[in-house]
């Protein structure tokens, strides 16, 4: 075919994704060097680098970033690590398998909010909820997780959500896995662990790379599960940066500020994004 | 022990173990399922009460409090609409860099894909103020448009994959016996993808149902659709767990037992090509 047909192919997706990447992202660039707060109509002046300065000094600032990549960081391991393990120990055949494979990929449908507003109250609520019921139960004290541990909270909401995901594609990919390999392997006398090693997780590099991929596009975003738990706190125990540019702009109604933290906001997804590439995209059929 | 029965009690272990594990990653939603039929008295008994006489005054509250059917109807037509747009976008960018590819074809899905990078946050202002300033405040329009910007690289990137995969040989077959290519199109690369393209609309209608950032943000009481609807029970209302409990079911479950028929060919497309 010939190329200019291609082209044409490809032109809208292009364009419309051009459009959507220059336009909001050149008016934020703009606003963050403009004085620009919605309670002030009509004071729109250049104040340089003023938004940036006051974004960055700002007491949640490095305590944001610092909980954007924890969170990042806890929430891929977690369900990389469990996703990986369960589901070696699940790609046998047993009984009502199918029934097994609908119940874990079950979290995946329910949406954020539900998922927050479940775990804050009937899983982790320190009088009512089911994990105080167990300590009772077992003669421990009952823990407030919101208030003590809100951001270890928003991770085990979060990776709730995205562990069945990791489960069901490793189990996808290891039923791809070459079984004569794998009995070769055993009559040469490896053991579980070595198969597991050097063939399975071998087995595996593409697939996590793309569990991990995915993930960190929606992991760098988490908002709804703050939004409706912790908002945010105590203090700034829960922020992320998501969080904190959205408090900035639509509660302190601060857009300049605001601006400036989403150019943050990109700048740390650029940077990770670079050395997620650098450490995942051999891995990637693109 | 004989082998055989050495064999046998493994396959039990495995299989109490995945059941185990499945049951503990369910309990949450069994337990929202069922506080739903509890009484508010009922929701909070300490210890869990199992065993109760179920009622379905939850369900008529919410309904009455805060409109369900036309918050269902928002998610429906945001999500579906969205996706069939996105769709028709996709589809021949997907196919024209799977089947014709050139040196930049890598590079551009990589782009594409770093759209989808960008932090929503980081645009939310100007998205904001545009929608603002032209009216696409709390409207099913607004969302559309931006639910199929959002998800659109990440369709392409699962079209291209599944593209890819399909033998070329079928295709020359059907270029050799004077297939235009428009005809080459339908009447060939179509009907062999349509399990591609319904797992990859079925991810989109999922991640559209279930988007919370830019509902809660661009939208307030017409166009909300499920997801902002349920964050309004944060509080005060959130107290009252089985009504919470019922409004979560109420919008979590179409979109679960949507996902429940579909998983199989879910799953397969979420690999996005890894797995042979």
């Amino acid at each position: 075919m010939k190329r200019s047909i291609t082209r044409l192919l490809m032109a809208p997706s292009v364009i419309m994704l051009l459009v959507w990447m220059i336009v909001p992202l050149s008016m934020t660039i703009y606003f963050s060097t403009i004085r620009y707060n919605l309670l002030y109509p009509g004071q729109n002046n250049f104040v340089g680098l003023m938004n940036y300065e006051f974004f960055i000094t700002d007491p949640g600032f490095i305590t944001a970033v610092a909980n954007t990549l924890i969170l990042l960081i806890s929430a891929l391991s977690i369900t990389v690590v469990l996703g990986v393990m369960l589901s070696a120990l699940i790609d046998k055949p047993f009984f009502g398998r199918s029934i097994v494979r609908v119940l874990l990929i079950s979290p995946f449908f329910i949406m954020p909010t539900v998922n927050a507003l479940i775990w804050k109250n009937m899983m982790m609520n320190p009088v009512y909820g089911i994990f105080a019921w167990i300590s009772q139960s077992l003669g421990l004290q009952p823990i407030d997780w919101l208030g003590t541990y809100p951001l270890m909270s928003v991770i085990i909401m979060v990776s709730w959500q995205w562990l069945p995901f990791a489960i069901l594609v490793f189990v996808t990919a290891l039923q791809s896995q070459d079984t004569e390999q794998k009995e070769a392997a055993q009559m040469d006398g490896a053991t579980g662990w070595h198969i597991f090693r050097y063939l399975t997780i071998p087995h595996l590099a593409r697939p996590i790379a793309v569990v991990v991929m995915i993930e960190t596009i929606f992991l760098l975003a988490v908002f709804a599960e703050i939004f409706v738990t912790t908002g945010g706190g105590p203090g700034y125990a829960s922020t992320n940066l998501a969080y904190l540019i959205y408090n900035q702009a639509l509660l302190q109604y601060d857009v300049g500020v605001a601006s400036a933290g989403g150019l943050f906001a990109v700048l740390l997804a650029n940077i990770v994004a670079f050395f997620l590439i650098r450490a995942v995209g051999k891995n990637l059929t693109v | 022990m004989t082998l055989n029965q050495q064999r046998k009690l493994k396959t039990l272990i495995t299989g109490l173990f995945a059941w185990f594990i499945a049951l503990l990653l369910f309990f949450p939603i069994f337990w929202m399922f069922l506080t739903s039929f509890k009484t508010e008295l009922q929701a909070i008994s300490v210890p869990p009460s199992l065993f109760f006489e179920p009622t379905l005054d939850n369900f008529k509250v919410v309904q009455e409090r805060s409109d369900y059917l036309l918050h269902a109807m928002n998610s429906v037509v945001t999500s579906f609409g969205s996706t069939i747009i996105a769709l028709i976008i996709a589809v021949p960018a997907a196919y024209s860099m799977a089947f014709f590819p050139s040196k930049r074809t890598k590079d551009i899905l990589l782009w594409m894909l770093s759209t989808k990078m960008l932090p929503a946050v980081g645009v939310l202002v100007p998205i904001y103020i545009l929608f603002r300033n032209n009216g696409l405040l709390d409207s099913r329009l607004g969302l559309i448009i931006i639910f199929t910007l959002m998800n659109l690289p990440i369709i392409i990137w699962m079209l291209f994959s599944y593209f890819k995969d399909l033998p070329k040989e079928i295709l020359e077959a059907a270029r050799m016996d004077g297939a235009s290519p428009w005809g080459e199109v339908v009447k060939v690369v179509l009907p062999l993808s349509v399990g591609g393209i319904a797992s990859t609309a079925l991810l989109s209608i999922i991640l559209c149902w279930n988007e919370a950032f830019w509902s809660l943000n661009l939208t307030a009481s017409n166009a909300a659709p499920l997801t902002a609807m349920i964050a309004s029970y944060s509080s005060p209302e959130g107290l009252f767990w089985a009504k919470l409990s019922a409004a979560s079911t109420l919008a979590c479950a179409p979109i679960v037992i949507f996902g429940w028929f579909c998983q199989k060919q879910l799953v397969q497309g979420l690999t996005f090509g890894a797995v042979k």
